[in-house]
């Protein structure tokens, strides 16, 4: 995920990357409402590239490749549309491609490697419009800017093409009636505009990461595109935000851990029983160095503090030696900025830790008339947890089967019924 | 050693739906069969062919604007390979990846001065 400057030696996601890249510029040339323009350009320069490769091998500069033959499939579409309306060529940026004179030299300006990043990442923040439900948000980049097909898109979703397509065409519809013009937030938009950026990539984070899906294949892609976006977002000085620096350590120790969440046999591996030499350091090297690049300007965002607890996790010798105090902390500080009942959940696992089950019984108290706690999995699943402590084994057994009900994942039920299975034994 | 033509062709069409992890899919499949072709020192060469050409037919006097062949007779492009026989070609020929999207290979020996 980090080795797209190695181009060379390895093609990595060559395809997908750029594909999103240039998708983002061709929206710039042709405006947002030729989204669908944009895309079959794209897709057209991967085939001409994919026809010319095999027989000759891939060319020492794979992505000028790209985008040369995707700058010539626009300016014959240029030319071909002049006199048409598909093209708003009085838009300024768009007038000088009217002309022969000044067509060509108009389209490389477009092409510049430093033009590429930026609307790359305006398309990310046109995407992320707070008007766009979060999941058509992340189902539009995942297909415009990371080059998914809508099968895959619906893969990652556990859903129907059918439904994916709806959704990209409600986005694109948005786009088209809005005319919305992608570009990076001016400063004093930049802080907020970003959040939900982040808020999209950590959402598209978790559904790689979180156990719904069985098929490990689309969850690391989902993981290798999400820290790839934030990738992208630390490489533009516009966008180098502390949150920025500090969901990127989230995500890497997160990552770290993901071959020892899950055995051989599929099934999912508590914190307390993964065998710690499993653990990616590199990536968890990497993580604590994005973290301590977080701590710049006033913001003490979630992200930070979640890095933070996922750092103590990740260099805990063992799960005993856990420094649940400094944990316990952290999570105090989360629900001061956000007082989210999952975060107070959360926190009684630490409690459970450091106390006790009597006294995580009494604080899990303040959240029970929570409405979201009645159809919630984790609460169940951790009341259970409290009671198989308590030596109360069939009130465990009862919390048990309730999560089992409430979680859609396989993996989870598995695990749930393992608990199980070990009160009854 | 003799010499062979492969002619491949077809694939056009479901080359426009696939996604672009399929795309990078299908190259490196390519990457590693030519590759194994070069190092068996089995690889003479190969080029690919545009979509776009003319046919000249009636002594030269007719040209239509496109290849005689269209869809999936169209060839794509072809390669020239070293092999001991005709059923030697055809094994090799067989793990060309360009099956995965329906294309057809036709094996063809070079002939010889004689």
């Amino acid at each position: 995920m980090e080795s797209r400057d190695h181009i060379d030696t390895t093609l990595n996601h060559l395809f997908r990357q750029e594909s999103g890249k240039m998708v983002a510029v061709l929206i710039k040339i042709f405006g947002t409402e030729n989204i669908e323009m944009a895309e079959d350009v794209v897709q057209d320069a991967l085939v001409s590239a994919l026809e010319t490769w095999k027989f000759r091998g891939i060319p020492d500069n794979p992505k000028a490749w790209l985008y040369r033959t995707a700058r010539n499939k626009a300016i014959d579409i240029i030319r071909r549309k002049k006199h048409s309306k598909t093209i708003d060529f009085s838009d300024p940026e768009r007038k000088l491609l009217t002309s022969e004179y000044t067509l060509a030299s108009t389209m490389d300006n477009f092409w510049k490697e430093q033009h590429i990043q930026d609307d790359f990442l305006g398309m990310m923040y046109a995407c992320c419009h707070p008007d766009i439900s979060s999941e058509n948000q992340i189902t539009f980049i995942l297909k415009s800017l990371c080059g998914f097909s809508t099968k895959e898109v619906a893969r990652s979703f556990l859903t129907s093409e059918d439904t994916i397509s709806k959704r990209l065409y409600r986005t694109k519809e948005y786009f088209r009636k809005h005319k919305i013009r992608p570009r990076i937030p001016f400063p004093e938009d930049i802080n907020t505009k970003t959040k939900v950026v982040l808020s999209a990539i950590y959402l598209m984070f978790n559904e790689g990461y979180n156990a719904t899906h069985d098929d490990q294949l689309i969850r690391k892609d989902l993981l290798s595109q999400a820290l790839w976006l934030c990738k992208s977002l630390l490489d533009n000085e516009r966008t180098q935000l502390p949150e920025v620096y500090a969901l990127m350590a989230l995500m890497l120790f997160h990552t770290a851990r993901i071959d020892s969440r899950i055995s051989d046999q599929g099934e999912l591996i508590l914190l307390s029983d993964q065998d710690r030499n499993l653990w990616n350091k590199e990536l968890i090297a990497k993580g604590s160095n994005y973290l301590n690049q977080s701590a710049f300007g006033e913001s003490l965002s979630t992200y930070h503090l979640e890095a933070a607890i996922a750092y103590q996790h990740c260099t805990a010798s063992s799960y005993a030696t856990t420094n649940w105090k400094e944990i316990l902390n952290y999570y105090d500080l989360l629900l001061t900025i956000d007082n989210d009942p999952i975060v107070f959940l959360n926190r009684s696992l630490v409690i459970l830790e450091l106390n006790g089950p009597e006294e995580v019984l009494k604080t899990i108290q303040k959240i029970k008339n929570h409405k979201i706690m009645s159809t919630y999995y984790l609460y169940h699943a951790i009341l259970g947890e409290i009671h198989e402590r308590l030596m109360l084994p069939n009130k465990a057994v009862e919390y048990y089967q309730q999560a089992i009900e409430l979680t859609q994942s396989k993996l989870e039920q598995s695990l749930l019924r393992k608990k199980i299975g070990r009160i009854l034994n | 050693m003799k010499e062979f033509l492969m002619l491949i062709r077809g694939g056009q069409e479901k080359y426009n739906s696939v996604s672009p992890e399929g795309m990078q899919k299908h190259m490196e499949h390519w990457q590693q069969w030519m590759g194994g072709l070069a190092k068996e020192e089995k690889l003479v060469g190969g080029q690919p062919l545009m979509n776009e050409g003319n046919t000249m037919t009636e002594g030269g006097n007719k040209v239509t604007d496109r290849p005689f062949a269209e869809g999936k007779e169209l060839v794509g492009g072809y390669l020239l390979i070293k092999a001991n026989s005709l059923d030697e070609a055809t094994e090799i020929a067989k793990g060309c990846p360009s099956f995965e999207y329906d294309c057809s290979v036709e094996v063809r020996e070079i002939a010889p001065m004689g």
